[in-house]
């Protein structure tokens, strides 16, 4: 059986399409992959799916998710359009794009490209045929499929997605944009899984988008681990777009050796059920790792961003600073753990969550916890939860700006905040326009890209008459 | 100034426990064990009437339905409860009218905890009903209070003389149903202390009661009910040691508060149980649910607590903020030492409108203790523009020992501020270096710090605590880190 139709996900259902299918899925696979995969869906079938009895899960509730009818392909799909894929790049920005269309790597040419200066980007499928030794090497060596149900599930299930190899002392010269489509007549259930390696001394800019296509709803479990070796550099952007009913439960599994330094920014602009797992441990010492998110929710969104970072070797430094703006019914949660181990002396460990909520409906669940095994750190976490200043309003409305206005320049700051730390212009010109747009309420998951719809002729500008303010 | 710091963690670290005695004096057991019959055996021994048989009984019931919560940051040893004695009184064998006629030895037990009853009475004016392993033996000032109108006796007094009082509040605000320690409190508690302060008295006195676990292998599970009526206020201590033993001895108490409309109750605890040796052998368990209601408006419940003992503290002092801009307080200084385990904070629940909470931690860990601090803050749809503002910091003494913070924060609605904030970190090398520079010792500099960073607390204690709380924090700490 290659697809399976409509039917609701059920622990019993993946476990029969494992069953059925193992041959299938483990035909490409080293005896080291195909041992992995077994192990995980052991795991599986022991954890199941997470449901709210975890603490972890107690806020996120899939059930209803995982009930409706979803298509499970174990082929890639014949309808596809690709060139739809590649109509996301970035105005004005020379990335390298490469994309997946419903879980599946898809290409313009060759499904694995090795450039001139020896990185390697591609399916992660063909990867796994063409440099078996490599994958071996990082592959399922930071995804924990023992403790999360869904990580093993994918691990079990894992097929194809993206892999990116960037060999050692070579700094990629393009930033990498990897474009996650998903796009299909019928409900979906899709797992992709992607393997980010950026070795010693290496750097790369990488732009990871989830967006939807159309009102289809979708269920995602992707599983992306993310190695950056001693001195290594990752500059990582994940833009998140879908439609309301799409559910996106995103694992990424960062390992920083020595020294690595990672930038990680979640943008999340829309989506029914987004749940961010960010798991960051630093194996090695006086790593550095900033991580930082803003969430505009509204509608009945519901954003869960659970983050772990875990100290294990000296003087390494992480700050987390997630901002989120909730408007209607939306429910945004955030979990942040820091756990320093006892050897981890001279760790500087931050956590920020602030949060506005527009409504009496909207809510909010914060809980940054601190997790310490040493005397020698500085930590500290701070979380708020307020509304817009209002002296900032009177002040803005006492100089002629109308209510609206003021209300959304508020808001920008806000999210400024966040989006300020975007290191590439063309790319922070762009979401700050997205989030101006989205905060406008016209940012809309239309049949369209996200990235290609919000780039107009004209940078989005608020309604500010200068006359009166300068005068 | 390495082996200097070491040199002193290890004298503090190895200090005796200064309250282990233990008081030879005749004591009363229920069988050993738990069950329908202990219960009928404590409430038959009690004279207790009919409904509270009942409500035991109903909280054993559910009690056996329950198990043991996992979640607490804590390494906990199965509690075998057929093995321990439930109920212990000291043998009365007759009433008791006047302070002479009470046991010497008793006195005298007193005496080396500082409270001397007598001394009490004559010099600070506090009313202290003391409990002694569960019976409370003598109540000073009852006439003063009296006249005012307060009842404060011992909770088997109040149920002879004021059930419907005790019916009438008991169990309001922590259901038999709350908890595993609360159903088991609910169903085996033996005294504690009841307090009412009627309509509009403002108590002229600070109410004490002193707990002790004396007899080995016996739990104590006193339950303590406070309620004040419209308008009044009362501020009320609660001191707690044990003697030294190696066998872990349970205490699961209950403590409800009742603030009605414009009421005012300020809770203060310094809890100095023995805190087990330095390889972590004996100790308290100490399961203790604590939780007040603001139930009119403009009311207010202050917790304010000092953590020095026990091996295991699990411990949340609550408000429930019903009332319109009712107000709850939380103070902590949590001190742990040696193998010592803590996992205590609070939780704020804000329903009615305008209610406004504070709360502040101060965690201190040395040795190889671990401190946790895990509070709640949620704020309801209903709860417009409340205000919490949460702070939690932690100090590390010794490079074994764990601090963590685990904040919940839930707001529902959009015109609320909650702010949490928290720090963790060592004594400032800077600070202790400026100390010494000036010919401060490295003890008495580390001493000085620590006591300035419970400061914020300590000043909230009523006077005579301040004083014991200060000195518990000098044995338990000074100078215990470089």
């Amino acid at each position: 059986m290659q697809t399976e139709h409509n039917e609701i996900i059920s622990k019993a259902r993946l476990i029969g399409l494992f069953e059925k299918n193992r041959k299938l899925l483990v035909r490409n696979d080293t005896k080291f992959l195909a041992v992995k995969r077994d192990k995980a869906f052991a795991s599986f079938v022991e954890l199941g799916f997470p449901d709210t009895s975890l603490e972890s899960w107690s806020l996120t509730d899939l059930e209803e998710c995982l009930a409706r009818g979803y298509d499970y392909h174990l082929h890639p799909m014949k309808e596809m359009d690709i060139q739809k894929v590649f109509r996301c790049n970035i105005p004005h920005l020379d990335t390298a794009v490469i994309g997946q269309l419903n879980g599946w790597y898809v290409s313009k040419d060759v499904p694995l490209m090795k450039l001139g200066n020896g990185i390697i980007m591609g399916s992660l499928a063909e990867a796994r045929k063409t440099y078996p030794q490599l994958i071996e090497k990082y592959y399922g060596t930071m995804a924990d499929d023992m403790a999360e149900g869904l990580t093993a599930l994918n691990t079990a299930f894992a097929q194809d997605g993206v892999f990116i190899y960037v060999p050692d002392h070579v700094k990629s010269p393009r930033p990498v944009q990897l474009i996650n489509v998903i796009h299909h007549g019928e409900n979906l259930f899709l797992q992709p899984r992607n393997l980010i390696v950026v070795g010693a001394n290496a750097k790369l800019s990488l732009v990871h988008c989830d967006d939807s296509y159309n009102h289809q709803a979708s269920f995602s479990n992707i599983v992306t681990e993310v190695h950056v070796g001693a001195h290594g550099v990752l500059d990582h952007y994940k833009l998140q777009n879908l439609n309301n009913e799409s559910t996106l439960v995103s694992s990424v599994y960062f390992r920083l050796e020595e020294a690595a330094n990672l930038e990680s920014h979640y943008i999340s602009l829309n989506g029914g059920m987004l749940r961010n797992n960010i798991r960051l441990l630093f194996n090695g010492p006086h790593g550095n790792a900033n991580i930082y998110g803003i969430y505009l929710m509204d509608g009945r969104q519901h954003v869960d961003n659970q983050v772990f970072v875990d100290h294990a070797h000296p003087g390494c430094t992480s700050h987390e600073m997630f901002k989120g703006i909730l408007d209607e019914h939306a429910h945004a949660i955030f979990n942040g753990h820091v756990l320093v181990r006892r050897d981890a002396v001279k760790t500087d460990a931050r956590q920020t969550n602030k949060n506005i909520l527009l409504t009496d409906t909207a809510r909010v669940n914060s809980k940054p916890f601190l997790e310490i095994y040493n005397d020698d750190v500085k930590c500290s976490h701070g979380s708020t939860t307020g509304q817009l200043d209002t002296e900032s309003m009177f002040y803005m409305r006492q100089r002629g700006i109308g209510e609206d206005t003021a209300r959304m320049l508020l808001m920008f700051a806000f999210a400024d905040e966040i989006v300020s730390k975007i290191a590439i212009p063309q790319l922070r010109q762009r979401i700050e326009d997205m989030v101006k747009k989205r905060l406008q309420g016209e940012l809309q998951i239309c049949e369209q890209c996200v990235l290609h719809c919000s780039s107009p002729e004209h940078p989005v500008e608020f309604q500010i008459d200068m006359s009166k303010i300068l005068a | 100034m390495e082996s200097e710091a070491n040199k002193i963690l290890d004298e503090v670290t190895q200090g005796d426990y200064k309250y282990g005695f233990f008081t030879d004096i005749d004591m009363e057991y229920a069988p050993t064990g738990l069950s329908e019959d202990t219960i009928r055996y404590i409430s038959n021994k009690k004279n207790e009437p009919e409904f509270l048989l009942e409500f035991r009984l109903k909280a054993y019931r559910h009690w056996l339905t329950m198990a043991m919560p996992k979640w607490a940051h804590l390494d906990i040893e199965p509690i075998n409860f057929q093995d321990i004695i439930f109920y212990a009184a000291p043998k009365r064998k007759r009433e008791l009218s006047s302070l002479d006629e009470v046991d010497p030895e008793l006195l005298a037990t007193f005496t080396k905890l500082g409270i001397s009853l007598d001394e009490q009475k004559k010099l600070s004016g506090v009313a202290v009903d003391a409990v002694i392993d569960s019976v409370s033996v003598k109540t000073t000032f009852s006439d003063t209070l009296s006249k005012h109108g307060i009842i404060f006796c011992s909770f088997s007094e109040a149920v002879q003389n004021h059930p419907d009082l005790v019916k009438q509040y008991m169990g309001s605000v922590v259901p038999y149903t709350d908890n595993y320690f609360a159903a088991l409190n609910s169903a085996v508690f033996s005294d504690g202390s009841f307090c009412f302060i009627p309509k509009g008295v403002r108590c002229p006195m600070e109410l004490s009661t002193y707990f002790r676990i004396n007899a080995a292998n016996t739990g104590q599970f006193e339950r303590t009910l406070i309620v004040a009526e419209e308008g009044a206020y009362v501020s009320y201590m609660e001191g707690c040691t044990a003697p030294q033993r190696d066998e872990n001895q349970l205490h699961a108490a209950i403590v409800e508060i009742v603030a009605m409309k414009d009421a005012e109750v300020k809770y203060s605890t310094v809890q100095n149980w023995y805190p087990g040796d330095k390889n972590g052998l004996g100790g308290i368990y100490n399961f203790v649910t604590k939780r007040g209601i603001c139930k009119g408006s403009n009311s207010k419940i202050s917790w304010t607590q000092v953590e020095t003992g026990s091996a295991i503290t699990w411990k949340y002092p609550s408000c429930i903020l019903m009332g319109d801009n009712s107000v709850g307080e939380f103070y902590s200084v949590a001190v742990t030492n040696h193998h010592q385990q803590a996992d205590t904070g609070t939780k704020m629940i804000h329903l009615g409108k305008n209610t406004r909470s504070t709360i502040i931690s101060k965690g201190i860990s040395a040795g190889k203790s671990n401190n946790s601090y895990r509070g709640q803050v949620r704020i309801s749809k209903n709860a417009v523009n409340s205000r919490n503002y949460s702070q939690c910091d932690s100090l590390l003494l010794g490079s074994r020992c764990g601090a963590h913070t685990w904040p919940y924060i839930q707001v529902d609605n959009k015109s609320s501020i909650v702010e949490h904030e928290a720090t963790t970190s060592k004594i400032s090398e800077d600070q202790l270096f400026y100390c010494q520079q000036r010919g401060i010792s490295a003890e008495s500099a580390i001493g000085l710090i620590v006591n300035g960073y419970a400061k914020e607390v300590l000043k909230q204690l009523p006077m005579e605590f301040a004083v014991e709380a200060q000195k518990l924090l000098s044995i338990s700490l000074e100078g215990s880190v470089g």
